[in-house]
């Protein structure tokens, strides 16, 4: 009796030292998520310049899709979103299951090497792809050094080379973070597995097909799912490499949220809504994403 | 035929690793380059390496941003790291339904665009007269749901006998989480700091907005503003971009492994 009560006692006194080890931090993500989120919802119903806000009902969500710099970013998103990331996925995964090769030499000298792109800050590798693929940039001097080119090419003025350069430099960027992760995946499959495969004959493909995909499918549902989310929120890039251009046709949505909130006249209002189809478009796509995943099964 | 199919899986890995160092080793080289050099695609290390230094050191400040650079990152990772693992240690070691409801809703945090807080913290901040300050910088990263989870995924190997045996020789649960976990959790801890520095050192977008002031400039902000003039310095914008990675770069070479290891409890 006596000892139940003490036992009890001390199971509660448990529970309150957790609910102290937890709180501050569940209370800065309350103050520095939640909260901004209520109020940028509240916010995306006023207009008005700066600081000085009215109501004004949803016309900042009409005013967002007549606004063609808007739609503009919203396509480029979506091209990035559609082109890139399903690129830089499989390669990730052919990448990640060749490392996985048990005979293969210099497996940590491949690995590092893939990876270093990720140690680059996104400003300077934004600047560092802007500066070779600059009209007197390294590649140009390759190319007309090849012949293919007669004088520099200017990649960054065409809004179909821009973006090619832009889809590019993300690639560059990203694909050996994700081949980390499906590396990390891989481990907990048995080796086995493989060599009984290839002991049935299974070709490199079959095996790849047939094991390693399915297997992966949660770390590839989540590698998926960081990169739209990636993806959506673009600035670095679209600031630093083709500054938006030409004519906005690489302006990212997050970059065209900056300039209305902080470069041009102010206006929080309009910036909020149009930051809140960010967050509807993550949160719908992640939910597309994981209900595919599910069915597969 | 096999020998042939090894010898494409070498070269197509080659090539890759070829392109991946590449940019990196070009942004190296150029950095001790003269402009002209790099435009004529020098691809060797040369010796303008200390004109460079002197340019941008006269007409950027970047002994300062190197040093607010470091600052934020470092006071921001120390307090990261501490309420993060006190967070995640909690959640696993004491864990209730209360606790683990209160851990989905933290999770939902990870879905939210910072494009969507960015305006409403911007006002908080300038209310608050956080504009400019380190505390303005870190505070909205200190307490973050991904290395919430990171620590609570690897308080779950973390063995319960060791808790009670701490208790019972009366040690209480801050020192058991202070002088037990902490070191037998060295690799979460490494994986965290190379993540939550390199995440530091690197933002761009809320330091563009937060601080606006010269003397509070960042690294990245410090390379992007050199980019902003008509003509380009090329080696002395690549040794401003050279400066701005090899922390991150030594960061990832020391950890790397513990990185790995933490990254695979965290997919597990």
């Amino acid at each position: 009796m006596n000892q139940s009560k003490k036992k009890m006692k001390l199971d509660r006194r448990h529970n309150l030292v957790g609910w102290a080890f937890l709180t501050p931090a569940v209370i800065l993500i309350v103050i520095m998520s939640f909260i901004p989120m209520v109020k940028a919802l509240l916010l995306s119903f006023q207009t008005g310049i700066g600081n000085k806000l009215k109501w004004a009902g949803t016309l900042n969500y009409v005013r967002m899709f007549q606004d063609t710099v808007f739609m503009q970013a919203l396509k480029n998103n979506f091209v990035y979103l559609i082109i890139q990331v399903p690129i830089m996925l499989v390669f990730a995964l052919v990448l990640a299951s060749m490392l996985n090769n048990k005979n293969l030499r210099f497996k940590g000298l491949f690995r590092t090497a893939i990876f270093l792109p990720c140690a680059t800050s996104l400003v300077s590798y934004a600047i560092i792809f802007r500066s070779l693929f600059a009209v007197d940039g390294f590649i140009n001097m390759i190319l007309i050094k090849l012949g293919i080119l007669e004088t520099g090419y200017n990649f960054l003025v065409n809004p179909t080379s821009a973006r090619i350069v832009v889809i590019l430099a993300l690639i560059w960027r990203w694909t050996g973070y994700n081949m980390v992760f499906y590396l990390s995946g891989l481990q907990n499959i048995e080796y086995s597995v493989y060599e009984a495969a290839k002991i049935d004959g299974a070709s490199v493909f079959q095996s790849f097909w047939r094991i390693t995909v399915p297997l992966l499918k949660p770390t590839i549902l989540l590698t998926a799912i960081m990169s739209t989310n990636g993806t959506l929120q673009l600035f670095d890039e679209s600031v630093n490499l083709t500054k938006g251009g030409p004519a906005n046709a690489t302006l990212t949505m997050s970059h065209y949220i900056y300039n209305t909130s902080f470069k041009y006249v102010p206006n929080f209002g309009y910036s909020a809504a149009m930051s809140y189809l960010i967050l509807i478009l993550v949160a719908v796509l992640a939910f597309i994403q994981l209900k595919v995943g599910d069915k597969r099964d | 035929m096999i020998r042939l199919k090894r010898f494409l899986q070498y070269l197509f890995l080659t090539i890759v690793s070829i392109i991946s160092v590449f940019p990196i080793y070009w942004m190296a080289v150029s950095a001790t380059n003269k402009s002209i050099d790099v435009i004529r695609g020098k691809l060797v290390f040369g010796t303008y390496f200390l004109e460079n230094w002197k340019n941008l050191f006269t007409v950027s400040a970047v002994g300062k941003a190197m040093l607010n650079s470091f600052k934020y990152a470092i006071v921001l990772t120390i307090l990261a790291l501490f309420v993060c693992s006190l967070a995640g240690y909690g959640f696993e070691i004491f864990h209730d339904k209360g606790k683990d409801a209160v851990m989905s809703i933290i999770l939902l945090a990870m879905m939210v665009p910072f494009a969507a807080t960015m305006i409403p913290l911007f006002q908080m901040f300038s209310k608050a007269k956080l504009l400019n300050t380190t505390i303005g910088f870190i505070l909205p990263t200190i307490s973050t749901p991904f290395l919430i989870m990171l620590f609570r995924q690897s308080a779950r190997s973390f063995p319960h006998d060791i808790i009670e045996a701490a208790r019972i020789d009366g040690l209480s649960e801050m020192g058991i989480f202070l002088r037990m976990f902490f070191p037998t959790m060295r690799s979460t801890y490494a994986a965290a700091m190379t993540i939550t520095f390199m995440n530091a050192w690197n933002s761009y977008l809320w330091p563009k907005v937060v601080m606006q002031d010269a003397n509070s400039i960042t690294m990245p902000m410090l390379v992007a503003n050199l980019t902003e003039g008509y003509i380009t310095d090329y080696g002395m914008l690549m040794l401003a971009v050279l400066l701005c990675t090899i922390p991150t770069v030594i960061i990832f070479f020391i950890l790397q492994k513990s990185f790995a290891e933490g990254i695979t409890g965290a997919v597990k």
